[in-house]
């Protein structure tokens, strides 16, 4: 019993999920893993992990997920937030995980090389505010 | 003449120009006056989601201080990111007087905001002010017999406390379609989103979207879509149009304003698209001519 305690103790960092809980203003523990936000997610097939395994790793502590690519496919659409049944703004935790990475110096864009040609000035200022640090 | 307040934002005054023309001959045609605000800068066009990004507020705070200060309660928009950020930024920053005074403060060469603007969607103003009634008796044209399949996507209608309708099952479209004598098409991707500014970082996931969206569409026997975002729209129509193998099947889009001007003999202002619009009209007997 001692033993499974302390393997817990190493793998958790609360720290850690208690900044995304800061910077989302969302408690990552209130999330059960129903994975309706994914089930509904029109970005999910885009996604390395899905939604409920990214908060899952938030409430594991669990730093890696700041190298997963899900919340780059993310586009804040908030279907997921709407639906959740927990009352989770699942959004504003991938928002979290996004500026922590950010914040560290990784971005999955350069802007740079978005080609120009017509896109709309929404989503380039879009982007550059979402995946630029 | 009724006037109102009017923040065009950079989709608008650019790209998305007819969204704008069309919606002036309309509100025109109902008695309405868009009066657009000086000085206006960029909304930002994504809310930010997170708790200590204040500077991202600036923006929208530098707009509602200049509203507030030429004496307006009420601004409008025709863009339904525009309407979001605006009005989740107001929410933000008067919900909590300590964000307000730190913004004002940055804001030293700005009159101070003080909160009470109400930021009001089109779609709004036609529903609760002038109201579908009067929009049914000033239509010249009805769109009769045109299929029309709504298009929400998110910001219009997500999330609950900021949106129009209500965000799973809304109806501000449906209704306004009928009040212009089209027939809605509701569809099953009608508030699923179009992979909005991921268009720039991941072009591949909008045209699976787009594409998506328009068979959704197309298997509910609609002429074309309707949509009050020009993210949606570039989506919906460039993103659709490059997806392999679209042509056959690909289902046109335009914004609601300019379905509206058409029901009420404005002038649509239909620009040139990637799936032109204007076969399916014409097949209704709604011959819409572009302009040079």
């Amino acid at each position: 019993m001692a033993e499974q305690l302390r393997l817990a103790k190493a793998v958790l960092s609360v720290q850690f999920a208690r900044r995304v809980e800061e910077l989302s203003g969302q408690s990552p523990y209130r999330c059960y893993q129903c994975g309706k936000c994914g089930a509904g997610c029109p970005f999910a097939d885009s996604m390395d992990l899905l939604p409920n395994q990214v908060l899952r790793l938030v409430q594991l502590g669990d730093e890696k997920v700041l190298e997963a690519g899900a919340p780059w496919s993310c586009a804040s659409c908030l279907a997921c937030e709407v639906r959740c049944p927990r009352g989770v703004d699942i959004a504003k935790v991938m928002e979290a995980v996004r500026l922590l990475a950010l914040r560290k110096g990784r971005s999955p864009v350069a802007l740079g090389k978005v080609p120009g040609e017509r896109l709309p000035q929404i989503a380039v200022v879009g982007i550059s505010r979402k995946m630029t640090p | 003449m009724n006037s109102i307040l009017y923040y065009p934002g950079c989709g608008v005054a650019d790209q998305a120009r007819s969204m704008e023309t069309a919606a002036r001959g309309a509100l025109g045609a109902l008695g309405w006056e868009m009066e657009e605000m000086e000085r206006w800068n960029c909304c930002g066009t994504v809310y930010s989601l997170a708790t200590d990004d204040l500077m991202r507020h600036v923006g929208p705070a530098r707009i509602l201080a200049r509203v507030q200060d030429a004496g307006h309660e009420h601004l409008l928009t025709l863009c339904s990111m525009c309407y979001s950020t605006l009005k989740r930024s107001e929410r933000f920053l008067t919900e909590e007087r300590d964000r307000l005074d730190r913004v004002n403060a940055f804001l030293d060469d700005e009159p101070d905001y003080t909160g009470g603007v109400r930021v009001v969607h089109l779609l709004e103003l036609v529903r609760d002010e002038i109201g579908y009634e009067a929009v049914e008796e000033a239509v010249q044209r009805p769109l009769s017999g045109l299929k029309v399949s709504p298009y929400y996507g998110c910001t219009l209608t997500r999330p609950r406390a900021v949106g129009v309708d209500d965000p799973e099952r809304p109806r501000v479209l449906e209704d306004l379609l009928l009040a212009l004598g089209a027939e809605p098409v509701s569809s099953p991707q009608g508030v699923e989103c179009c992979g909005a500014y991921l268009t720039a970082s991941a072009p591949e996931v909008a045209r699976r979207r787009a594409g998506a969206i328009a068979r959704a569409a197309a298997r509910g026997g609609a002429d074309l879509m309707v949509t009050s975002c020009p993210l949606c729209q570039y989506n919906l129509d460039t993103r659709q149009g490059e997806a392999p193998g679209a042509s056959a099947h690909a289902v046109p889009s335009l914004y609601f304003t300019q379905l509206l001007a058409l029901a009420l003999g404005a002038d649509p202002a239909v620009d040139e698209q990637v799936i032109d619009p204007r076969p399916v009209l014409a097949a209704r007997g709604l011959a819409v001519e572009v302009k040079a």
